[in-house]
C-alpha cells in the first residue's frame, strides 16, 4: 500500500477512536463541563495534560528548532519543562483546594473585585487565542501535506472533530480524548526518534544513544567545516544574558497559562493535584529529552546523505526528490559544478534545509515502513487538536463562567449556564477556524506575546494571592496593569518590524534583553509595584485573610465566607 | 486551643515553605547553574561523550525536573500526615 492510503487509513482510525471517546464521555452540568466533574485520576491528568501543552508545533517544529540553534535550543527545553516545577510546587495544590472552575474565578474571589477578575478574563482569552490560532493553522499544513487536500479543508475538518467532542464532553470530552492522544503522539515521535538512534549508533534509547555516542561531536565537526556556528558550545545563537532570561520567561509563563492551570482543577484531591503535575511532566520529559537526540541525529544523517553529492546521485534518492517538491528542502547548484554543497555564506550555499523536515521526513530518510509516515501524520494532528481543544475550553469558560456568570447574571440557571458555555465554545473553534485560514501575518511573533504576558501578569498575581496573605486588591491591579502595559509595550518595540511595519526596531531591546525573555522584567516590575502599593493601602478583609489560610492547608471545606 | 491550632498551622507552612526553598535551589542550579551561568566552565567536563553543560541544558535538567516533583509530592504527604492535614 502506498504512503498516502496508510496515512488516511492511520487518520481515519484515530479520529474515529476521538470521536467515540468524546461521545462516551459527554456531560450534562456544569461541574462537568468546566473540570471534569473533579473525577480525573492523577495519572490520567498528566496524560491529558501533556497532549494539551504539546503542541503542533512542538511536535512539528521543536527538534527542528533545536537542530538549528545547537545549545541555546535549550532555552525551549528547559523553558517549557521548568515551569512545571513552579507549578506543581507553587500554584496547583492550593488553587486544587480552593477549588472553583477558572484561573479568573481565583483572581477576582482573592482579590475581592470584579475589577480584577475582568482583567485576568481578558487576559487568558487574549493568551489563548493567539495560541489556539496557530493551532489550527498546523491542522491545515499536516492534512495538507500528508493527505493532499487544502488547507482549508484540513481546517474545516480539524474544527468539526474539535467541535464534536469539545461542545458535547466540554472538560471531560477533552480530558479522555487528550489521553488517547497523547497516546498518538509519543508512539509516533518515540518510534521515528528510535529508529534514527538504532541506525546511527545501534543504541535503541535515544537519550543514551545522544550522550553516550560521537555523534553529536561529530555534528559539531562538521558544523565547524563548513563555517557554520559551533552545535554544542554554549551562547553561540542568543548571549548568556538572553539564554537566562527566555528560558525563565517560557518558565514563569508556563506556569501562568490558563489552559494548563485549568487541568488542575480536574482531580480529585490536593495530593492529586501535586503528583498529577509529575506525571504531565514526566509525559513531558519523554518527548522533550528525545527531541535533542532527533535534532542531532536527523541534521547529521540529512547533512552526511547530500553534502557534496553530485546532483543525479541527490535526485536518485526519492524522499530527497518528494521533499524538494514541498519546498521544505531546496538544492541549487550554484557555482555549476554538478555537486551540491552546503556553506556558511547564504550566496554560495546549496543546500537549504527547512526545521520543520527534521520531525517529518525522518521516518523516509531511515528507511521505515509507510504506515509510520501515517502514524506520524496522526501524531501532529494529536498534538495540534488535543492543544486546540485545551485553549477552546480555557477561552469559553472565560466568557460564559467569568464574564457571564460572575459578572454579568449571578442568577443564571444551571441549564442557562450549559448552555452559553456549549455557545462560547462553538463561537471560539469558529474564530479560531478563522484564524487557522487565515492566519494573520504575525503568528510567529504572537507567541512570545503568550508567554511574556502569562508570565508578567498571572503568575505573579496567584503566586501573591497564595504566598502574600497581605497582598490586596490595591496592590494586585496595580502590579498586573503595569506588567501588562510593559511587556505589551516592549515586544510591540522590539518587534515593530513585524508588528507595526517599521523599517527598523524601534528598540534593538531592553538593557541586552529580547522581545521573548523580556517578560521575566515585566514580572519583576509586577512584584515590586504590587509589594509597594499593598503596604500602602489598607489589608485584605478578615474573610480573604481566612480564605488564604484554608487554601494553605490540604484537609477541610473551604469555608463559606470564601464565595463573596 | 485556637493558639495552638494557629501555632501549628503555622509550623505546617514553615515546613511546607522549607521543602519548597530545598528543591527550587535544586531547579535552579541544575537549569541556570549548571547550563548558563556555568557553561563555560562546565563544557571542559564531560559527561558521557558530550559536554557536560550541554548534557545538563538539553537531558540532565529536564530529568531533574520530573525527580523534583516526585520528591516533592511524597515530601509534601509526609509533612501533611505529621501535622494530621492530610486528606481524608
Amino acid at each position: 500500500m502506498s504512503t498516502e492510503t496508510w496515512t488516511l487509513i492511520i487518520v481515519g482510525i484515530t479520529f474515529a477512536f476521538y470521536l467515540y471517546v468524546g461521545y462516551m464521555n459527554r456531560v450534562r452540568e456544569t461541574a462537568g463541563f468546566y473540570v471534569a466533574g473533579r473525577g480525573v485520576p492523577a495519572i490520567a491528568n498528566g496524560a491529558a495534560t501533556a497532549a494539551d501543552w504539546m503542541s503542533g508545533a512542538s511536535f512539528v517544529s521543536m527538534a527542528g528548532l533545536i537542530s538549528f540553534l545547537g545549545y541555546d535550543g535549550a532555552v525551549y527545553l528547559m523553558g517549557w519543562t521548568g515551569g512545571y516545577v513552579l507549578l506543581a510546587l507553587l500554584l496547583a495544590p492550593y488553587l486544587r483546594k480552593y477549588g472553583k472552575y477558572t484561573v479568573p474565578d481565583f483572581i477576582g474571589d482573592r482579590y475581592y473585585s470584579n475589577t480584577a477578575r475582568s482583567v485576568a478574563a481578558i487576559a487568558t482569552i487574549f493568551i489563548s487565542l493567539t495560541y489556539v490560532a496557530g493551532q489550527m493553522r498546523a491542522v491545515g499544513i499536516v492534512f495538507s501535506r500528508f493527505l493532499q487536500v487544502n488547507i482549508v479543508m484540513g481546517v474545516i475538518i480539524g474544527m468539526a472533530i474539535v467541535a464534536f467532542f469539545a461542545v458535547l464532553g466540554g472538560m471531560k470530552g477533552i480530558t479522555w480524548t487528550q489521553v488517547a492522544q497523547y497516546s498518538v503522539l509519543i508512539a509516533a515521535y518515540l518510534i521515528t526518534t528510535v529508529a534514527i538512534a538504532m541506525k546511527l549508533t545501534n543504541n535503541p534509547v535515544p537519550q543514551m544513544a545522544f550522550t553516550f555516542s560521537d555523534i553529536a561531536a561529530r555534528l559539531n565537526q562538521i558544523q565547524i567545516d563548513l563555517g557554520l556556528k559551533e552545535y554544542i558550545r554554549p551562547f553561540q545563537n542568543f548571549s548568556g544574558l538572553n539564554v537566562f532570561f527566555i528560558t525563565l520567561a517560557l518558565m514563569l509563563g508556563t506556569a501562568g497559562l490558563p489552559h494548563v492551570i485549568i487541568r488542575f482543577y480536574t482531580v480529585p484531591k490536593v495530593s492529586d493535584a501535586r503528583i498529577s503535575a509529575g506525571w504531565a511532566l514526566l509525559f513531558i520529559a519523554i518527548l522533550y529529552t528525545s527531541a535533542p537526540a532527533l535534532a542531532v541525529f536527523a541534521k547529521y544523517n540529512l547533512i552526511n546523505t547530500l553534502h557534496g553529492k553530485t546532483i543525479q546521485e541527490v535526485e536518485s534518492i526519492d524522499w530527497a526528490t518528494k521533499w524538494e517538491q514541498t519546498g521544505l528542502l531546496k538544492f541549487e547548484d550554484k557555482n555549476g559544478d554538478g555537486k551540491l554543497e552546503m556553506a556558511a555564506d547564504k550566496e554560495a550555499n546549496e543546500i537549504t534545509i527547512d526545521r520543520d523536515i527534521i520531525v517529518l521526513s525522518t521516518p523516509e530518510v531511515a528507511k521505515l515502513a509507510p504506515w509510520v509516515v501515517g502514524l506520524v501524520a496522526a501524531g501532529g494532528l494529536a498534538a495540534a487538536l488535543s492543544t486546540a481543544a485545551g485553549l477552546l475550553l480555557a477561552m469559553s469558560s472565560a466568557i460564559s463562567h467569568d464574564v457571564y456568570y460572575r459578572i454579568l447574571k449571578p442568577g443564571a440557571t444551571e441549564a442557562e449556564r450549559m448552555r452559553v458555555g456549549r455557545a462560547m465554545i462553538f463561537l471560539a473553534i469558529l474564530v479560531a477556524g478563522y484564524f487557522g485560514v487565515r492566519p494573520p501575518g504575525f503568528v510567529g511573533e504572537v507567541v512570545a506575546f503568550a508567554f511574556g504576558l502569562a508570565a508578567a501578569s498571572l503568575f505573579p498575581a496567584i503566586l501573591l494571592g497564595i504566598f502574600d496573605k497581605r497582598m490586596n486588591r490595591e496592590g494586585a491591579i496595580a502590579g498586573i496593569l503595569v506588567g501588562l502595559i510593559f511587556t505589551m509595550l516592549m515586544i510591540i518595540l522590539i518587534r515593530s518590524q513585524k508588528l507595526l511595519g517599521t523599517s527598523e526596531p524601534l528598540l534593538e531591546s531592553f538593557l541586552g534583553i529580547n522581545a521573548q525573555g523580556v517578560g521575566v522584567v515585566g514580572a519583576i516590575l509586577n512584584f515590586i509595584i504590587a509589594f509597594a502599593i499593598s503596604r500602602s493601602t489598607p489589608p485584605p478583609p478578615e474573610h480573604i485573610q481566612t480564605l488564604v489560610e484554608e487554601i494553605r492547608v490540604p484537609r477541610g471545606a473551604m469555608s463559606p465566607v470564601a464565595e463573596h | 486551643m485556637s493558639d495552638s491550632r494557629n501555632d501549628m498551622a503555622r509550623a505546617y507552612w514553615r515546613a511546607n515553605l522549607k521543602a519548597i526553598t530545598i528543591l527550587l535551589a535544586i531547579w535552579a542550579l541544575v537549569s541556570y547553574g549548571a547550563a548558563v551561568i556555568f557553561a563555560v566552565p562546565l563544557y571542559n567536563l564531560r559527561v558521557g561523550q558530550i559536554p557536560m553543560s550541554f548534557w545538563f541544558a538539553q537531558q540532565g535538567s529536564m530529568f531533574t525536573f520530573v525527580i523534583l516533583i516526585f520528591v516533592y509530592s511524597w515530601w509534601m504527604n509526609r509533612i501533611d500526615r505529621q501535622f494530621d492535614v492530610h486528606e481524608e
